[in-house]
């Protein structure tokens, strides 16, 4: 009995806050996301997750009594279809804020245009420059390349580790983590005694490995994205080398240990975003409730295991509501205002603080180190 | 780690990635010594062979002893299809459209391999179980000693189909002179065929060999390609003998360039090495220099 008089009030209940706000105004939210071409493996989630929230907002009464619609435009990966998107949202579709793009590069050519035209932008792609110098209406939901830097010396230190030889990738990943960690090494008492690259499609690096060994480096660390740190692990265990090996966090997925073998992956430690080591988050934690119900409603409702990308679209989007909320306008400069107000909120990457000169508002602590272990992820403290 | 073992484990590593440039670049020969046009789809080839096996492992369930031939087979027939659906159809005109066309080949089967498998990197596992072999302080995987005695089987077998059977004479008869190969009874078409076949049947096999070391992915072939082409021109391009040393010779040279110089500018040691040979030798190390080759 009791179960259908809740429900029956729980209907009406519904009623009453869908039905008017269906009568009011919907609030358009941009969106530009890499849903096809070679970033589609970003697009793709955060599309998702986009229209997944767009249902969940509208169903649970909208924000502010009025619905809310999600725009979702595909840049195909180009910048000049993202600047494109850009223009006709804001102009066109007159939407209160954008979310995106998925690829820093993307996110980079379309910022002069919300500058000019005043809307806030949350980005879900990675690189510093979108949020170093500080543009009043650019945000960025991806901690920061260094961040996962910081997080991996400050386990080396603990570990009593002081000298370190660095392999990186060649490419746009792996040459800003290079600068990353020339430039934190000496900070926190780190040398850098081995400084290696190699081709990002390089199908061995047995030389380099082999030029590591012969310094004395206390631990390795890598930096790069599939395939490239999938050979290192191999070819590591080919050369017999104990020295730790240390990931970045671009290989935080199970593809990784599947491509190097559990056995060639086994003791890298890697500094991971929470989603996926989801099922070892403690109970308390802060992020536990949200990460484990969006995992579950995504996986749910696309059949297809959760991204940490579709997680910054979640976040982004979620940070927008949240502006909208505390400014109760969906005036754009209001969103702005209000979305550098926001402190100590919990998304799915991390625990958010924005401030005027801090338009990232994450810390180290948005990552957690991990060990592979018999071809899992454990979760160190 | 002493230096001498350390350059041990240079030349160990480079000869084995030497050896996958050499078996792309053996492709290249093949198709090269029959039509005279350069095959840039030769990388496609090498990309389908580990792919393949990949996915007649994984999807289709079929044991890695099965998987290796069924792999090589499904290319070669590749192979045959790309020279009846394209070049056959505008045979007779100059080498270089053909190279062009070879060039929108190479394009269509990774964007077929990439809608097809997906764009993720996949591994294969080693032909024979096992550790690393210890040598003199280097190592080297035991699917190393299988690429190199794979690579080698298959020169031996090119050198001997091109000197000594009629089919292989008869081959390289087209590429001198195709009138003349004609009129002398020789089916000019169906040597074009058998080349493509043969040479998508090396580039198979290199992929299939290279996939348990090197992972494989639709994309695998654009640097393959380019690497093999460039250990073809480095050894004289024609000379099957030259091809496969001039891929180990680059594999030599850019692992040596990583670990002694500098491994940012690894490619660029063994090109500027590659120019100045070239610059000596215009016809490659072993290519007979007063040869009329275009």
């Amino acid at each position: 009995m009791k179960g259908i008089g809740n429900f029956i009030l729980g209907a009406l209940f519904a009623a009453v806050l869908v039905f008017p706000a269906s009568a009011a105004e919907p609030i358009r939210i941009g969106a530009i996301f890499s849903v096809t071409g070679p970033a589609s493996f970003l697009g793709e989630p955060e599309r998702n997750t986009a229209k997944m929230l767009e249902e969940d907002i509208n169903k649970s009464g909208g924000i502010l009594g009025r619905p809310v619609e999600i725009i979702v435009y595909d840049d195909e990966t180009d910048a000049t279809k993202a600047v494109t998107a850009v223009d006709r949202l804001i102009k066109k579709d007159k939407v209160v804020a954008v979310i995106g793009p998925s690829t820093s590069g993307n996110t980079l050519a379309i910022m002069p245009k919300v500058e000019e035209a005043k809307v806030p932008l949350v980005s879900c792609a990675a690189a510093k420059k979108i949020v170093q110098p500080v543009r009043p209406y650019v945000f960025k939901v991806v901690p920061s390349d260094i961040l996962a830097v910081k997080k991996i010396f400050q386990h080396a230190k603990k570990a009593g580790i002081s000298k370190i030889a660095i392999l990186t990738a060649s490419d746009g990943y792996g040459a800003g983590g290079r600068e990353d960690m020339k430039e934190l090494a000496p900070q926190m008492g780190i040398s850098i005694v081995a400084d290696e690259v190699y081709g990002p499609k390089d199908t061995d690096m047995t030389a380099q490995l082999t030029k590591i060994k012969g310094t004395d480096a206390q631990a390795i660390v890598c930096w790069g994205t599939n395939p490239g740190p999938a050979v290192i692990a191999r070819n590591r265990v080919q050369l017999g080398i104990v020295t730790p090996l240390y990931m970045s966090h671009g290989v935080a997925s199970p593809k990784f240990i599947e491509l190097a073998g559990a056995a060639n992956a086994e003791g890298i430690l890697l500094p991971a975003g929470r989603l996926i080591s989801e099922p070892q988050v403690p109970a308390g934690q802060p992020q536990k409730k949200i990460l484990a119900a969006y995992i579950k409603e995504y996986e749910a409702k696309y059949r297809q295991p959760v991204s940490t990308f579709g997680g910054y679209a979640y976040d982004a989007i979620m940070l927008v509501v949240q502006a909208i909320r505390s400014a109760k306008s969906a005036d754009p400069a209001a969103i702005r205002d209000a979305l550098e107000k926001v402190r100590g909120y919990n998304a799915t990457t991390g625990e958010f603080n924005f401030s005027e000169k801090d338009h990232n508002g994450l810390t180290e602590e948005a990552f957690v180190m991990v060990r592979i272990t018999k071809g899992d992820w454990e979760m160190l403290k | 780690m002493t230096a001498a073992s350390a350059f041990l484990q240079y030349v160990i590593s480079g000869a084995t990635v030497g050896s996958t440039y050499g078996l792309t670049a053996l492709g290249f020969t093949v198709i090269f010594n029959t039509t005279e046009i350069i095959n840039f789809a030769q990388g496609e080839f090498v990309m389908l062979g580990g792919m393949l096996a990949v996915f007649a492992l994984r999807w289709g369930g079929v044991p890695l002893p099965a998987a290796v031939p069924l792999a090589v087979l499904g290319v070669t027939a590749i192979g045959v299809l790309v020279d009846r659906l394209t070049i056959r159809p505008v045979r007779g005109r100059s080498p270089i459209t053909l190279i062009i066309i070879t060039i929108g080949v190479s394009i269509l089967l990774r964007g077929g391999a990439m809608l097809l498998f997906g764009k993720d990197t996949f591994p294969l596992p080693a032909f024979s179980p096992g550790g690393p072999i210890h040598l003199g302080g280097a190592t080297l995987l035991p699917q190393s000693l299988w690429v190199g005695g794979i690579t080698l089987l298959t020169l031996l077998a090119m050198k001997f189909f091109f000197e000594r059977t009629l089919s292989g004479k008869a081959m390289l008869a087209c590429a001198c002179d195709r009138k003349a190969a004609s009129l002398m009874g020789i089916h000019v078409e169906s040597m074009v065929t058998l080349s493509f076949a043969f040479s998508a049947m090396v580039g198979a096999l290199g992929g299939v060999i290279l996939a348990p070391i090197t992972l494989t992915s639709y994309d695998v072939g654009i640097l393959l390609g380019l690497k093999g082409f460039a250990a073809c021109i480095l050894g004289g391009l024609g000379n099957p003998f030259g091809a496969v040393v001039g891929g180990v010779i680059l594999g030599i040279l850019e692992s040596l360039g990583a670990g002694l110089l500098s491994s940012g500018y690894k490619d660029a040691v063994a090109f500027v090495i590659l120019l100045a040979l070239l610059f000596l030798r215009p016809a490659g190390l072993f290519g007979s220099s007063g040869a009329e080759r275009v």
